[in-house]
């Protein structure tokens, strides 16, 4: 039997873990939680941007084994709030054509490129920080609430493209706080109380 | 040197007496200054007596010995300063040790190196040369290097999301850092850089000036003062970079993470 895409052995973090989880290739996992519980403070540890224990491999590989850029290439986290380190937005892009056809999929104009960051609202930046993690190519996606500022035709882009990226074997954990948006994408549901992974309990909302 | 005018108490007495019309100006405008600023003129006579009389002591002895333990005094003095002026320095001893250590290293190196092949003072540890020149480039080195580190703290505080988006993207953490790092240097340089296009024409320097009133030939002073600046820019150059970059590895790990947690 082949290994899991994703295998999370007691990962922990301060409050957080220890934590085990598996995720398969294709499958996509929605990670619920109140505000607080260490939604962010998880993924964080998965892509190893704060210290922490524990064991995490991807395919059979180990993350300590794999330079922390190659990791984080291969593993991507999309934080809820997009970091911009350039006045252009073509600056945030090591290839900037590649980019397009990924910028039209999210409804974003291909001249969006030549804006200032300054210039973009909240949905735009969203979307082009979901196009700059995609472009890498990533085997995993760790995505925290990627549609919180979309309307509904923008979020409909954005869960499509999932969805072929799922198709195509990548997986995805989901912080989501919209039981809809877990119905239509999401094949498991979990929740984060007291820093452990638990089921969630359908009668308690 | 023969033509220099010696100063006695009361010509002494007389120019203090601008500092304390400034602080009753102070009074008289509520500014609230008048305490600090007579505070600071105190220490600051207290300060120069004290050295005037260690100088000559030193001077007298020409010790390596002494010479050394003067110096390295002064760095300790001027680390302290550099801790003094960070809002949010490093934690534990990288909070003291790294302003020391950069500017102890690197005044240290163009101080030897300006007595060594340049000056060439017999004994080469002559104290009348090594201890002013050392303390010249000493304090420029401090202002650069606590310029820099100052900067690199705040921006890469302000800035954590920029940095930990291009992490996330796979890079590295020199490349995560660089607009930031860059931005570090450029604040740490700028005021050699102002100092020396300015120097000669908006200010005289203090050095030079110093020369010309105890009758040393303008043009010979000149080059006494070109040599400082060459020496203070190298020394000043060489600090901020060491202390900038040490900064950003102390801030970053091997796991090319950014470790705010390393702030105080």
């Amino acid at each position: 039997m082949p290994p899991p895409l994703l295998l999370v052995e007691g990962l922990g973090h301060g409050h957080l873990g220890p934590v085990a989880l598996t995720l398969a290739q294709g499958e996509c996992l929605a990670l619920q939680g109140p505000s607080g519980a260490g939604k962010s403070v998880l993924l964080r540890a998965l892509v190893d941007l704060d210290p922490n224990q524990g064991r995490v491999s991807l395919a059979g590989t180990y993350r300590d084994a794999t330079p922390a850029p190659e990791w984080r290439r291969r593993v991507a986290y999309l934080p809820a709030e997009a970091g911009w380190w350039t006045p252009l937005v073509r600056d945030h892009f090591t290839d900037p054509a590649a980019a397009m056809p990924l910028l039209d999929a999210l409804g974003m104009s291909t001249e969006s490129l030549g804006w200032p960051v300054a210039r973009l609202s909240t949905g735009e930046r969203q979307r082009l920080g979901l196009a700059r993690c995609l472009l890498n190519n990533p085997e995993v996606l760790l995505l925290d609430e990627p549609t919180s500022a979309l309307d509904s035709d923008n979020t409909s882009r954005v869960e499509s493209l999932l969805q072929d990226r799922l198709a195509h074997g990548v997986g995805i954990i989901l912080v989501t706080h919209d039981a809809l948006q877990s119905k239509r994408i999401a094949n498991r549901v979990v929740e984060l109380r007291g820093g452990q992974l638990v089921t969630p309990d359908p009668s308690q909302p | 040197m023969n033509g220099y005018v010696a100063l006695s108490n009361w010509d002494l007495a007389a120019a203090a007496l601008l500092l304390i019309l400034n602080a009753a100006l102070s009074v008289w405008l509520q500014l609230g200054l008048a305490r600090q600023l007579l505070i600071a003129g105190l220490r600051m006579t207290i300060q120069l007596l004290l050295v005037g009389l260690v100088l000559k002591f030193l001077f007298a002895v020409v010790s390596p010995w002494l010479t050394g333990a003067a110096m390295l005094f002064m760095a300790a003095v001027a680390g302290y300063e550099v801790m003094a002026r960070q809002t949010h320095g490093l934690r534990g001893i990288w909070r003291y040790g790294l302003g020391f250590s950069t500017m102890m290293a690197a005044a240290g190196m163009v101080t030897l190196v300006a007595l060594t092949a340049q000056i060439q003072p017999d004994p080469w540890y002559d104290p009348r040369y090594a201890i002013p020149l050392f303390g010249m480039i000493l304090g420029n080195a401090m202002t650069g290097i606590a310029l820099g580190l100052n900067t690199l703290t705040e921006t890469v505080t302000r800035e954590k999301i920029a940095i930990e988006a291009q992490l996330l993207l796979g890079a590295d953490r020199w490349h995560a850092m660089r607009p930031f790092t860059r931005k570090a240097l450029t604040s740490g340089f700028m005021p050699i850089i102002n100092a020396m296009a300015a120097t000669g024409i908006v200010s005289l320097p203090g050095m030079m000036t110093g020369q010309i009133l105890a009758g040393v030939e303008p043009t010979q002073a000149v080059r006494y003062q070109l040599l400082i600046m060459f020496l203070i820019g190298g020394a000043t150059g060489l600090g901020v970079l060491m202390a900038v970059l040490s900064g950003v590895w102390r801030l970053s790990d091997d796991r090319h993470r950014l470790r705010l947690d390393r702030l105080a």
